[in-house]
C-alpha cells in the first residue's frame, strides 16, 4: 500500500538535494535550512516529539536571522527561452497539465471504479498520492522529451524554492500553531467572548455577530476550518438554530463561506496570500491581500444577507 | 476563565503588523500561548514538534517545483504570453473573468487541483494577464505589473474558495456536516452544498466587476 510516508521520503529527498546544491553554491543558510527540513521529512516519523520540536526551532532561528537568500542557479537566457518557446509551441503546456489531470482523473477512477477495492493507496489519501505520481510522470516525460542537462530539474527547482524561501513552510507552521491554540483552549475563550457581545432578541444582529466571528476568527487562525466548530457551537447552533429557529443547512454552509471571506484578508492564510506573493516575486508581501479586500468585504455583506433571508425569512 | 492564552493572538497581530519574520512570529505565539495556558516549555515544544510533523503533507506539494522550473527553462511563460498576444480581443479583464469562471466551475465539479499558484498562476495565468495588459495599455510600470500579477493570484483564490463548496464531497462540507451531526442536526452534504451557489454567483459578479474596473483604471493610468 502506498502511504503518505512515501511522499515524505520523496519530498525529503528533494529538500536534501536542494540543501546539497546550496552548500556547493556556498549558501550556507539555505543549505542548513533545507537540510533540517529534509531531516524532518526523511526521519520525522521516527524522531521523538522533542527532536521534531528542536528541528522546528532551528529552522525558525535560521529564517528569523535572515539566513535564507534567493539563489541564481545557471539557467537559460530570456532570448533562449523565446526561441525554445517558438520551437516547442503549445506542447510545452502538456507536462504541466499531466499533474492535475493525474490527480483528478486518478481520484475519480479510484473512487468510482473497482480500482478502489485494490487498496493500492492509503484510505482517503489518494489525491495527494496521485499528485505525487503525476509529478514523477511529468518529470520523466519532460526529461525524455526535452533532454535537459542532468542537474537541470534540481537546479530549476532550487531557483523556485529559494524564491519562496521561508514562506514554503509557513502554511505547515500555521497548522501547528492551530494545534497549540486548540490545546490551550483559545477557541472556547473566543466563542464565549463572541456570545457575550450579542444583544438579546435581535435575529439580524446575531447573524451579523456570527458571520463577523467566522471572518475574524478565520483571519486569526488563517483558515475557516478552525473557526467553524467554535462559532457553530458558540452561536450558530444554540442561538440561530435553537433559539431563533433558523435553517441549519443555510447557517452551516453560508457561515463557512463568511469565514472564507476572512481567509482572503489575512497573512495567516499563507499558502493563498503570502506564498503567491513570493512565487510571483512581488515587492509587497501583502499585494495579493490588497487586491482581495474589495471582493471579500462586499461578499461578506452578501453572506450576511443570504443567511438572514435564506435561513429565516424564507424558512419560516 | 484564564484569558492569558489570547496573548498568542496579540503576538501574531503585532508581529505581522511590525513585519517581523512570520515564522518567528508564529513560533513565538505558539510558545507563548502554550506556556500561558499553563503547560511547561518542554511540553509546548513537544506539542509543536508533533503538530509540525503531523502536518508535513501540507509542504509535500513543493515536489512540483522541478517540473515547473524545467518547463520555464524551455520558455513556458514566454509561450503563455505569446498565446495571449496572438488572440484578438484578449484583454486582461476578460482573461481573468474567463479564468475565474473556469476555476469556479472546475472546483464546483470537484477538480480543485486544476489551478493553484505554483502550478497555474506563476507559469501561466500571471504572465498571460501581464501580456494582455501590456497589449491593451502599452508598457506598464513595475508597480502596475505587480498589481496585475497580484490580481491574477487573487482571482485564483476567489475562484477556488467560492466554487469548491458546491462540490459536496469536499473537506469543508464534511466538516460542517460533522459539527452539525454531533449537535443533533443530521444534514446531507447535498443540502449544504446547494447553499454555496448563491454566494458563488455573488462572488463571480463582484470579482468580475472589480477585475474589469481594474483593467479600465490601468488604461487611464498607463499613459
Amino acid at each position: 500500500m502506498i502511504t503518505y510516508e512515501w511522499l515524505y521520503l520523496f519530498a525529503g529527498a528533494a529538500f536534501a538535494v536542494w540543501a546539497a546544491l546550496s552548500a556547493k553554491d556556498g549558501r550556507w543558510g539555505n543549505a542548513a535550512f533545507w537540510a533540517l527540513l529534509a531531516v524532518s521529512f526523511l526521519l520525522g516519523s521516527h524522531l521523538s516529539d522533542l527532536a521534531n520540536g528542536g528541528l522546528v526551532l532551528a529552522m525558525v532561528a535560521i529564517a528569523g536571522l535572515g539566513g535564507l537568500k534567493r539563489s541564481d542557479p545557471p539557467t537559460t537566457s530570456p532570448q533562449a527561452r523565446e526561441a525554445h518557446a517558438a520551437r516547442l509551441g503549445n506542447r510545452l503546456f502538456l507536462p504541466a497539465l499531466v499533474v492535475p489531470l493525474t490527480a483528478v482523473a486518478g481520484t475519480l477512477l479510484y473512487n468510482y471504479t473497482p480500482l478502489g477495492e485494490t487498496g493500492l493507496f492509503e484510505a482517503r489519501r489518494e489525491t495527494l498520492i496521485l499528485f505525487g505520481i503525476g509529478v514523477v510522470a511529468a518529470l520523466a516525460g519532460a526529461c525524455a522529451w526535452l533532454r535537459p542537462p542532468l542537474m537541470a530539474p534540481a537546479e530549476e527547482g532550487r531557483r523556485l524554492i529559494d524564491s519562496i524561501g521561508w514562506a514554503a513552510i509557513l502554511p505547515q507552521m500555521l497548522a501547528a500553531l492551530g494545534a497549540i491554540f486548540a490545546l490551550a483552549g483559545v477557541g472556547d475563550i473566543i466563542g464565549g467572548g463572541a456570545r457575550g457581545v450579542i444583544p438579546e432578541g435581535s435575529v439580524f444582529l446575531t447573524v451579523v455577530v456570527f458571520a463577523a466571528g467566522m471572518a475574524l476568527f478565520t483571519m486569526i487562525m488563517g483558515n475557516a476550518f478552525a473557526a467553524f466548530p467554535v462559532m457553530a457551537t458558540a452561536i450558530g447552533i444554540p442561538l440561530l438554530i435553537e433559539t431563533y429557529g433558523g435553517d441549519p443547512a443555510v447557517i452551516g454552509a453560508v457561515g463557512m463561506l463568511a469565514g472564507f471571506c476572512g481567509t482572503l484578508l489575512t497573512p495567516m492564510a499563507a499558502n493563498f496570500n503570502i506564498v503567491p506573493a513570493a512565487l510571483l516575486e512581488l515587492k509587497d508581501q501583502n499585494a495579493v491581500i490588497r487586491q482581495q479586500v474589495g471582493t471579500a468585504v462586499p461578499l461578506w455583506v452578501c453572506n450576511v444577507i443570504i443567511i438572514y433571508v435564506g435561513a429565516f425569512l424564507l424558512w419560516n | 476563565m484564564n484569558y492569558w492564552p489570547l496573548a498568542g493572538i496579540a503576538i501574531v497581530v503585532l508581529g505581522f503588523a511590525l513585519r517581523f519574520n512570520p515564522l518567528l512570529v508564529v513560533v513565538s505565539a505558539a510558545l507563548a500561548t502554550g506556556v500561558l495556558a499553563g503547560l511547561d516549555l518542554v511540553a509546548v515544544i513537544e506539542a509543536l514538534g508533533k503538530a509540525f510533523n503531523d502536518n508535513r503533507y501540507i509542504s509535500v506539494t513543493w515536489i512540483i517545483l522541478p517540473v515547473i522550473g524545467l518547463l520555464e527553462r524551455y520558455g513556458l511563460q514566454q509561450r503563455a504570453r505569446s498565446l495571449i498576444e496572438g488572440m484578438r480581443g484578449a484583454t486582461m479583464g476578460r482573461l481573468l473573468v474567463a479564468y475565474l469562471a473556469f476555476r469556479q466551475i472546475a472546483s464546483a465539479l470537484g477538480m480543485k487541483d486544476i489551478g493553484g499558484h505554483p502550478q497555474a498562476v506563476r507559469p501561466l495565468v500571471a504572465p498571460m494577464a501581464e501580456a494582455a495588459a501590456v497589449k491593451t495599455h502599452g508598457d506598464l510600470s513595475g508597480d502596475a505589473r505587480d498589481e496585475v500579477k497580484a490580481m491574477a493570484a487573487a482571482t485564483d483564490n476567489v475562484g477556488l474558495f467560492f466554487g469548491e463548496d458546491i462540490f459536496f464531497a469536499i473537506a469543508s462540507i464534511l466538516l460542517i456536516q460533522g459539527v452539525f451531526e454531533a449537535a443533533g442536526y443530521p444534514l446531507t452534504p447535498l443540502e449544504l452544498s446547494v447553499w454555496a451557489i448563491p454566494t458563488a454567483l455573488f462572488a463571480f459578479a463582484i470579482h468580475s466587476w472589480r477585475v474589469l474596473a481594474f483593467d479600465r483604471r490601468l488604461g487611464r493610468g498607463a499613459k
